[in-house]
């Protein structure tokens, strides 16, 4: 088998649950060249350096056809938005990025995601309160998709109601972005830029209410408030919003749902778990290693020709750093595929690394390590039903569908 | 190695002496530990502290956001260590292996760890020195003094000297809304740090900060009134300038002076030591058993043709300590090299700032990224048609890229074409550095390798 085909195995529905023993094969080449010209980096210093070379973009616009004369799909192209700041490079990344950043974090904000510490707790404990009485729940539907959703919706300023809406435009614009769908991709493409355009329009809407009355919400701060580097222009705050609400729940909710089935998968950490809630940072840490939501980025471009690993990524070239696979590289992390909470020296790449590092980091830890806690501590004798569960259909934002797991009741809350 | 060899028993019951406890000092000797030293480790320390941090003396302390004696160093694990605090070394006698201590005391060793540092350069004139109001800063119980007298709100602060530390005093006091002065003997700040290029954004930062910054300029004495507090400063100008604090920044000098005739080769630059951390004796043979980390070592670097480095950089002396440790308790052909590639950051006015390599050693300088005017950039510094060194304003997620183009020895100037790159190209200017001490040969040599034990040195002979 060429390696040539691997990515393409990886990506392949049929090996959703387990693509670590591919990511495993794909590492014999570390920088592997595909039939269509795609490079696809599996190894771990060499997708950390790539993540902080100035000579590849997140930029769509610097991509060159694929040897079929095509050119990759991207489902921000033709929208009537302009791209987010995940798809753009310097100097313009850094002013979106920059000022989205305000509200959020340091140093304007840098107790900001500390302070929502009572509120997600309670958010939580919710949650799992509305389990009593049952044996069995999905862990997804009942527990790790509500609770992104509602704290990125309070976070944001967008009425938690609307939920069912932008629901649908999400997981159109989530599957616009699988690389390799099964099938017609070119109607998803459409779907998803549809899909994208309508969560503009009703965001554009909130917006306009907010700035009418402005809360202490995020949407608010962006349309009112000023910096150094000024406001956000109309279309530019329309597009940050798309991207926040979207990467705000659609990746956290994996990192819940591995989470569990990671701790389920082994219960004796899970005991430990509920013995030490301290646990839950390193845990979560290893979990970012281990099952990490974004398993790969597939969308980034070469704009000089790049040795690595002594291949040579020619210029214009698409480039996919394949995190997923990078966090398991022996040559990185000792015995790379346990799962051990009390590994040190873990840097993994499991929010990227360098320009483009997980905007939402500080806050995606906290949700899970409040999630996972309590889960472990109110559960009473959880157990999988289904292993492994059924997944999701995209490759690089991974993780269970569903996740039903069966309990002999809660404990009580603290 | 067998696994009784003199390495192995030495590991079990050995005695080793760490002076110094400090951040070289505390790393390696945790270090020790980790790699399964089980014999006697003695901790000799001078300051009455537990090991503690110094980067935020300068930066959160001085804003008052976090108080001096808040900076411990978090312990990476129990070092089961005696410890001899608030005593300091004050002799070496290598024959007997012997460490004394300043309450007469001796401390026995088998290997011993010179970790002592730097401390600041003090004020030349005893008298003003002396006065209420002269301060340096160095230790916690520094910072506590100073960032005491910054809260009561004196009037206007001299900062004298506008390397890091003092640029970082004076960034800290504008934040706190006081007047600040700086005097600087150079033609701008960081100017002995980053070169003339670097200096004049810096300049500019602080001007736009409300510093009023004085270059090319040295500060002839300082007068006190008659109940001995400081009242003004006298400038070579012929001016002079009411203040009631004055910072005295002129840089570090080496703790080494307790090792005077001991034999070893320790002076005012440090104590040499060779790649693997062995301290050199006068006559310039290694020693077996006295090793040295941390800000107090010099040693040479094959990247930067094997001159021997001084870094006064937190990352140096954590890296070179647990290389130290690594090689005190093993034999030979285990022992690693130390070869870290200089970095350090600063925090001022609001920007980030990074370096990486050696800048001084660089004859000229490009933008590669960003824009000197707008402050956000990279710029790489080149040595002989390569990269150097390279330092980034508000960019360091960059860092990484450069540290690999010096330790390949990439071409300068950079020919890359890359994201953010300065609308009119890449340009080589003179990086302007005042006094050039620049060494006229030397290999080429290109370092490969990711972790501490997988790295290699290629060497690539001069071309004929
Ligand atoms: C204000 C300030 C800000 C800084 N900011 C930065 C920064 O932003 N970035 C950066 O990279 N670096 C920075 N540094 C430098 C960094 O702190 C040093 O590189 C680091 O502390 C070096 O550690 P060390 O253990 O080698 O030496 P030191 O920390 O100097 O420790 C040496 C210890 O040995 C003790 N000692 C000395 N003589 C004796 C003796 N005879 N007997 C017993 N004990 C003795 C000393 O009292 C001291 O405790 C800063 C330093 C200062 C002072």
């Amino acid at each position: 088998m060429t390696s040539g085909t691997l990515l393409y195995q990886i990506t392949d529905y049929a090996n959703r649950a387990d693509p670590y023993p591919l990511y495993a094969e794909l590492r014999r080449t570390p920088v592997a060249r595909q039939d269509d010209g795609v490079y696809a980096v599996s190894t771990y210093w060499e997708i950390s350096s790539l993540l902080h070379d100035p000579r590849l973009s997140s930029d769509a616009r610097n991509r060159v056809p694929l040897a079929d004369g095509s050119l990759p799909p991207d489902p921000e192209e033709d929208s009537t938005l302009p791209p987010s700041f995940l798809r753009l490079d310097p100097p313009e990344h850094d002013r979106m990025r920059r000022l989205a950043t305000r509200p959020f974090g340091p140093p304007n904000c840098p107790r900001r995601i500390h302070d929502m510490y009572g509120e997600l707790t309670r958010m939580v404990s919710g949650l799992i309160d509305g389990l009593d009485g049952r044996e069995q729940a999905d862990i997804v539907d009942d527990f790790a998709y509500p609770f992104p959703v509602m704290v990125i919706c309070n976070l944001l300023g967008v009425p938690h109601q609307d939920e069912a809406r932008f629901h649908g435009w999400a997981d159109a614009i989530v599957s616009g972005l699988d690389p390799n769908p099964a099938e017609g991709p070119a109607e998803r493409q459409r779907v998803a830029q549809q899909a994208r355009t309508e969560l503009g329009g009703y965001l554009a809407g909130l917006i306009e209410e907010h700035r009418r009355a402005p809360g202490h919400d995020m949407l608010s701060a962006l349309a009112t408030e000023a910096g150094p580097d000024g406001r956000m222009s109309q279309l530019e705050l329309i597009t940050t919003a798309v991207l926040l609400l979207i990467a705000g729940h659609e990746t956290t909710v994996n990192l819940i749902t591995n989470g569990t089935l990671t701790l389920l998968r082994h219960p004796e950490i899970l005991d430990r778990l509920r013995a030490d809630p301290g646990l839950a940072v390193p845990l979560v840490e290893e979990l970012l290693r281990y099952e990490p939501p974004v398993q790969l980025l597939p969308q980034r471009t070469a704009l000089a020709d790049i040795d690595v690993a002594g291949t040579l990524i020619p210029k214009g070239s698409p480039v996919w750093l394949m995190l997923a696979s990078g966090n398991r590289d022996p040559r990185r992390f000792a015995d790379a595929d346990r799962f051990d909470p009390g590994r040190r020296d873990n840097q993994h790449l499991g929010f990227g690394s360098g320009i483009h590092y997980c905007f939402g980091a500080p806050l995606a830890r906290l949700e899970a390590q409040i999630a996972l806690t309590e889960l472990a501590r109110r559960l009473v004798n959880p157990s999988l039903v289904a292993d492994p569960p059924p997944y999701r259909q995209n490759p690089v934002l991974r993780g269970p569908r569903h996740l039903p797991v069966a309990f002999d009741g809660l404990a009580t809350r603290f | 190695m067998s696994v009784d060899g003199p390495a192995a028993t030495f590991r079990r019951r050995g005695r080793i002496v760490v002076v110094g406890a400090s951040l070289a000092g505390l790393r390696a000797a945790e270090t020790l530990r980790e790699e399964g030293f089980t014999g006697t480790l003695t901790m000799v320390g001078d300051e009455p502290r537990e090991p503690y941090d110094r980067p935020p003396l300068s930066k959160q302390v001085l804003l008052g956001k976090t108080p001096a004696d808040g900076t411990a160093l978090p312990r990476r694990r129990a070092i089961d260590a005696e410890w001899r605090l608030g005593v300091a070394a004050t002799g070496l006698d290598l024959t007997e292996k012997r460490v004394r201590l300043a309450d007469g005391q001796e401390v026995a060793f088998d290997r011993l760890l010179i970790a002592t540092g730097t401390r600041a350069r003090p004020w030349p004139r005893d008298a003003e020195a002396d006065l209420d109001g002269v301060f340096v800063l160095r230790t916690s119980d520094d910072a506590a003094r100073l960032d005491r007298r910054l809260a009561a709100g004196p009037r206007r602060v001299l900062v004298i000297g506008a390397g890091f530390t003092g640029s970082e005093v004076a960034s800290a006091c504008r934040e706190r809304g006081l007047e600040v002065t700086v005097a600087e003997r150079g033609p701008a700040p960081l100017v002995g740090a980053l070169g003339g290029v670097i200096g004049a954004v810096a300049a500019e930062l602080q001007r736009e900060h409300g510093v009023d910054l004085r270059c090319c300029i040295t500060v002839t004495a300082l007068e006190g009134d008659p109940a001995g507090r400081l009242r003004r400063a006298h400038l070579s100008d012929g001016t002079a300038l009411d203040v009631d604090v004055a910072v005295i920044a002129l840089g570090a000098m080496r703790n080494t002076e307790w090792l005077a005739g001991s034999g070893l080769g320790a002076g005012p630059r440090g104590v040499a030591c060779d790649a693997g951390c062995r301290a050199f004796d006068v006559h310039g043979i290694v020693t077996d058993d006295i090793f040295v980390a941390g800000d107090v070592a010099r040693s040479p670097h094959p990247l930067f043709g094997y001159q021997f480095l001084s870094l006064e950089h937190w990352g140096n002396a954590v890296a070179q300590a647990e290389v130290a440790a690594h090689n005190m308790i093993s034999a030979g052909p285990d022992r690693r090299p130390h070869l870290w590639v200089p970095a350090f950051w600063s925090a001022q006015f609001g920007v980030n700032i990074k370096s990486v390599g050696v800048p001084p050693m660089g004859e000229e300088i490009a933008v590669t990224q960003g824009s000197l005017a707008g402050r956000r950039f990279a710029a790489a510094y080149g040595f002989q048609g390569r990269v150097i060194a390279a330092v980034t304003f508000d960019h360091a997620r960059w860092i990484d890229f450069y540290r690999e183009r010096i330790e390949a020895a990439a071409p300068f100037p950079p020919d890359f074409t890359g994201v953010d790159r300065p609308p009119e190209g890449i340009r080589p200017v003179s990086a302007d550095f005042p006094d050039p001490a620049l060494p006229t040969h030397g290999p080429t040599v290109t370092l490969s390798g990711y972790s501490p034990s997988d790295r290699r040195l290629t060497f690539t002979p001069a071309r004929a």
